[in-house]
């Protein structure tokens, strides 16, 4: 019933609070990930290099379907802008529907950019279907398709960590966020500007995906804020012997 | 057909959500749940072979192209084809089946299993480099202490470094661990529900 109650509130907060920021403009805290993937989004298109989205192996039918549909999100806002560019965005998924949907994303960021004849299918690629093997293929890219970006956005372990060994030989720029606290662990340490548990979903926000992203952030501050009293009301609840 | 598979998706995903949360009011939502999520999972295995395909095609295009690395590229189709083929005639369980996978894969696995230990280290060596702020020290200081409260040391062991190791792992880490995983599952929330309501379509075009 709890569990309902969450859905149904954030279901209504979501709906006002999208209403509500179409009339106020965003104010979004600077996150210095974001801002250095605003910036490279314009310098690969100028230099003809390509960007690597790789969304990670989280399936869409278990717990990890969240962070795989954040990657989505971005992947489409990035897709649109990147387009027309010599060298057009690759996508790489460890999961096969989360490869198809890779696919029918990029091809969706071509059309809204007018461009879809220039859209190849295997830009979106499924690159191996065991963590090991998954990063072995992403790496492959990173080091042979004129990459200046990789970006991940998914599910990730510490396979993490040979991509973002691949991509420091390279010299390329590294985002990264994962759902995963070994992910984090791994791309705090292997990366210039990690992105922090939530930040992940946060992505489509800052890169002006639509005014839904902004008022899902400001969701997700009300229901932190709830947990947060929970939390206190319940310790102190237990202090007093009231539990 | 945007709209189409726009409502059948958000349909979809209302009724498996009710069949949740209402079975007991509304027992078929129950059964048309199951239904759905078996649907699912059939799809989903037929990506998988729509998967392969999509690497073979990526790889045979690249070997075609005469790409760099495309020798890899053939390798990789070469030994995927195979496997397939020997896997089908001589079935999974195979003895044969049984040396490629306890012979080729496993020790391939380990292998970046090992070189993942390498790739860590160094990273631990390098973070400094890359970003000196008061959050690496923080990082690089804990990660060390837990290595040296878990490991057994050659000398001799630092008194009340377990203990500070354990108190460390179990109240610090645990409670930061859980404060990021509920932020997690709220940005989860948040997104499935954007999906849920058409808002994100991962799905048929725009």
């Amino acid at each position: 019933m709890i569990e309902l109650i969450i859905i149904a509130l954030s279901i209504f907060l979501l709906f006002i609070i999208t209403l509500w920021k179409r009339r106020s403009p965003a104010n979004l805290r600077e996150i210095s990930a974001f801002t250095r993937l605003y910036r490279t989004l314009g310098l690969s298109m100028e230099d003809g290099t390509r960007l690597h989205i790789s969304l990670g192996r989280g399936s869409l039918l278990d717990a990890h379907g969240g962070s795989a549909l954040a990657g989505l999100a971005m992947l489409r806002h990035i897709a649109e802008r990147t387009s027309v560019s010599d060298q057009p965005s690759v996508a790489s998924a460890g999961d096969p529907a989360l490869g198809l949907l890779a696919q029918d994303t990029l091809q969706a960021g071509y059309q809204a950019a007018g461009v879809e004849e220039l859209y190849v299918p295997t830009a979106g690629r499924v690159t191996g279907l065991s963590p090991f093997g998954f990063a072995a293929g992403a790496m492959h890219i990173a080091q042979n398709e004129n990459v200046s970006a990789n970006i991940m956005v998914g599910h990730f372990g510490s396979e993490a960590a040979l991509l973002a060994e691949a991509s420091d030989r390279e010299s390329v720029i590294m985002i990264g966020a994962s759902d995963d606290l070994i992910g984090q662990a791994v791309l705090f340490a292997n990366t210039q500007d990690a992105l922090i548990g939530e930040e992940l979903f946060a992505a489509g926000a800052y890169l002006g995906a639509g005014v839904s992203h902004i008022a899902s952030l400001t969701v997700q501050d009300i229901l932190r804020w709830l947990v947060i009293l929970t939390l206190l009301g319940g310790a102190v609840a237990k202090f007093f012997g009231q539990i | 057909m945007r709209v189409f598979t726009a409502v059948i998706a958000i349909a979809a995903g209302i009724l498996i959500l009710g069949g949740y949360f209402l079975q007991n009011i509304f027992p078929a939502l129950a059964d048309v749940q199951t239904l759905l999520l078996n649907w699912a999972i059939i799809m989903a295995g037929a990506a998988t072979l729509v998967g392969i395909f999509n690497l073979i095609s990526v790889h045979t295009d690249k070997v075609r192209r005469r790409e760099q690395g495309s020798i890899y590229s053939a390798l990789l189709v070469i030994c995927l084809v195979a496997a397939l083929l020997f896997g089908m005639i001589l079935r999974p369980d195979h003895s044969a089946m049984k040396v490629v996978m306890s012979g080729i894969i496993i020790p391939v696995e380990a292998a970046l299993m090992g070189i993942l230990t390498i790739s860590l280290l160094y990273a631990a060596i390098r973070l400094l480099r890359r970003r000196a702020d008061v959050m690496s020290f923080i990082f690089l200081i804990t990660a060390v202490l837990i290595i040296f409260s878990s490991v057994t040391l050659p000398f001799a062991n630092i008194p009340g470094l377990n203990t500070f190791g354990r108190w460390m792992t179990q109240i610090l880490a645990l409670g930061g661990a859980r404060g990021i995983l509920i932020g997690v599952a709220l940005g989860a929330l948040t997104t499935g529900l954007r999906v849920l309501f058409g808002a994100d379509r991962p799905y048929g075009g725009n």
